[in-house]
């Protein structure tokens, strides 16, 4: 059978989601930003939220995440994005609001409004990209880069005694009670990918039966910042990363 | 016996040649063009193979750029 | 609810003028001399009754962003601090004026610099009327004088701020904040519905809900060519804030020969001393601006040709002054008289410095 009839008589399996925008993105080729974009856009359309989402970007690489999923979007300032959307959940319940940042928009600079935000228990998903580096600024060192990882401000890689440790973010935001649920995923291969898309299936769903903080942790490869291919990212992402950042589920309070 | 068969249309345009999904998928459909580009310059995606193709979308799963249209259909084995 | 007329502080007479006014949402984190506006709405639970949502913050810096997001969603949402917490904020002011959102802001200003004093001051003047965060931008700066304008500015706050898309500060000092006075505070108006808000501000991010696109704010332009034509869309805002919004008081213009020029609590204390001067048989008047920023340039440049010097009384070393000098272009002498660290002159004090300045000279 010639692939012109399988077009013409099969049935489509995937198709790219309507609500990705047809903007080409800024990201590097293979950034795990790109899938997680793709499984939101999917996630919102599957579960009819277009007209009642509102996204909140953060600084970052994903900063212009606003001009590809096509959705309402606040731009914060650098960490604010928790402190940002708890307002526009609480004025504007009806609405699910959800945050995207990275490792150093909420791990660091957003240290303080991450932990709030979930504490209050608002009724948002936090999309926590974790790929140990600073990516837009060229790649310098996030609070969650491993020991001996070299960056930009590391080059002789991380050590404790300079720069600390690594830090958990998912796990301290699952110990307050504010969280409902804290999953940490990764979207290296294609099960992992569906595994991640029930995640933020469920953190959004949690967001829109008002049961508190969800968090969807995925851990991410920058290649450009790790000097890899992305599929030599994959890799060590899987080698080195998982080791400090177990995936699967924190928190699941059903 | 009924044999699933699959096809992939890809953006090329959109591509950018990161190479993920020939790593994803399971039957060797998927190559980077050797020397052709696209618009922005990639060496981008197309299906070398496409009788291979079983229609997983593992390829499209794995895509950071959504490049991928997937389709399927079962047919029987003659 | 009709009006009413009660005694009370500047601080109560802002929560309470808030919720009258149907303010959707309040963001605050405790710091002296401001906290009882935050613990007044906390008190008042306007939740149960008008729906407006009262949350403190973690820290003045998630304040500010929450008013970010609230503003834009549309809601008509304030934050109060005190100077070293107003800093705090400066960032997300810059946001929410780079984004051409509505919010009232309040500084209840305390002396400074640094931690300072819990004592009342006008020292941020400066950082109220010329920017005070990043970026070329404005504010819409009133200045009460009672607690009567500190409810009453409330509503103009938040009427200019929505009427220019404008971020609008209400900027006392800690005297006017602290302060028991009688005020009258306006019959309650029922908070807009999403269906007016929607109307009123077609640019919210409230969620698609059917619209054609999409809607986003934000304040970063990385095309050079975009941003300067933002900029200049901004500039174009504040002329037309300048040629509209001046508001000031005068006193005994008419026939003074001398001006003195302050603002908020300040003026009420120049406004004695000009009337024991004038018993004196000197001719002083007084002006008042309300809004130091637009800045009553035209009408001081007015009055520096009438008058044979100028003494600006302000709470600071010296900031307001400038603005004067600007204005009087170098016709008169502008003189400055200011009390720091928390220290209020008394109109004895405010006339002995005129005389210094005018009379023994």
């Amino acid at each position: 059978m010639k692939k012109e009839d399988i077009i013409k008589a099969g049935t489509v399996v995937y198709e790219r989601p309507r609500l990705l925008t047809d903007n080409i993105t800024h990201y590097c080729p293979g950034c795990s930003h790109g899938v997680v974009h793709r499984l939101i856009a999917e996630i919102l359309d599957e579960m009819d939220l277009a007209d009642r989402a509102v996204g909140v970007a953060p600084v970052g690489c994903a900063v212009f995440a606003y001009n590809y999923i096509d959705v309402d979007w606040v731009e914060a300032a650098h960490g604010r994005a928790p402190a940002v959307a708890t307002a526009i959940s609480r004025l504007n319940p009806d609405n699910v609001v959800f945050t995207y940042q990275g490792d150093g928009d909420l791990a660091a600079i957003g240290t303080a409004e991450t932990i709030h935000a979930a504490n209050r228990g608002e009724n948002i998903v936090i999309v926590f990209i974790n790929n140990a580096i600073y990516g837009m600024t060229g790649g310098q060192m996030a609070p969650t880069t491993l020991l001996g990882q070299k960056t930009a401000t590391t080059p002789y890689g991380r050590t404790a005694a300079l720069n600390g440790y690594p830090i958990k973010m998912s796990d301290i935001l699952a110990t307050l009670d504010g969280t409902c649920y804290v999953t940490r995923q990764a979207v290296h291969t294609p099960a992992a990918v569906r595994k991640a898309k029930s995640a933020l299936k469920k953190a959004f769903a949690n967001a829109a039966a008002k049961k508190g903080t969800s968090v969807v942790e995925i851990v991410s490869t920058c290649n450009s910042g790790w000097k890899l291919t992305p599929d030599q990212s994959n890799k060590w992402m899987a080698e080195h990363m998982f080791e400090k950042y177990p995936l699967g589920d924190l928190k699941n309070i059903d | 016996m009924a044999k699933i068969k699959g096809a992939v249309v890809i953006d090329i345009n959109r591509c950018k040649g990161c190479d993920l999904c020939v790593v994803a998928c399971p039957v060797d459909v998927l190559e980077l063009q050797p020397k052709e580009v696209n618009d922005r310059g990639y060496h981008y995606a197309y299906d070398k193979n496409p009788e291979a193709c079983i229609g997983c979308a593992s390829c499209a799963t794995v895509c950071p750029d959504g490049c991928f249209t997937v389709y399927r259909i079962v047919c029987d084995k003659q | 609810m009709e009006e009413e007329v009660r005694l009370m502080k500047g601080n109560e007479a802002i929560a309470h003028a808030a919720i009258r006014y149907g303010v959707d949402g309040y963001f605050g984190y405790p710091i002296t001399p401001q906290s009882e506006i935050l613990e007044t709405l906390e008190a008042e639970m306007p939740w149960e009754t008008t729906g407006m949502v009262v949350l403190q913050a973690e820290s003045e810096v998630a304040a500010i962003n929450m008013v970010y997001g609230g503003a834009a969603s549309g809601k008509a949402v304030m934050t109060s601090s005190s100077s070293p917490g107003v800093s705090l904020k400066q960032e997300g002011i810059s946001y929410i004026a780079a984004s051409e959102l509505p919010a009232l802001i309040i500084n209840v200003m305390r002396g400074g610099p640094g931690l300072g004093t819990i004592q009342p001051s006008q020292a941020d003047y400066f950082q109220a009327t010329k920017g005070g965060g990043h970026g070329d931008y404005h504010l819409i700066v009133l200045a009460p004088a009672t607690v009567q304008e500190m409810a009453d500015f409330v509503a103009l706050g938040f009427d200019l701020a929505f009427k220019y898309r404008n971020p609008a500060m209400i900027l006392a000092d800690g005297i006017v904040g602290q302060m028991m006075e009688k005020v009258v505070l306006p019959p309650y108006r029922p908070r807009r519905t999403d269906e007016e808000i929607a109307r009123q501000c077609p640019w919210a991010t409230t969620g698609r809900h059917g619209r054609d696109h999409r809607n986003v704010v934000t304040s970063l332009e990385l095309e050079s060519h975009k941003m300067e034509e933002n900029n200049i869309r901004f500039q174009q805002t504040y002329d037309l804030i300048a040629r509209n919004e001046v508001r000031y008081k005068e006193y005994h213009t008419d026939d003074a020969e001398y001006l003195i020029v302050a603002f908020g609590s300040v003026a009420r204390i120049c406004l004695k001393a000009i009337e024991e001067a004038r018993e004196a048989g000197i001719k002083v008047g007084l002006l008042r601006p309300i809004t130091l920023w637009p800045f009553p340039t035209e009408r001081i440049a007015g009055l520096s040709h009438q008058v044979k010097g100028i003494l600006v009384v302000e709470l600071n070393a010296g900031q307001m002054i400038e603005d004067v000098r600007l204005a009087a272009e170098c016709r008169v002498p502008v003189c400055h008289f200011g009390r720091m660290g928390g220290i209020v002159p008394n109109p004895t004090e405010v006339i002995t410095a005129f005389n210094q300045n005018f009379r023994e000279k």
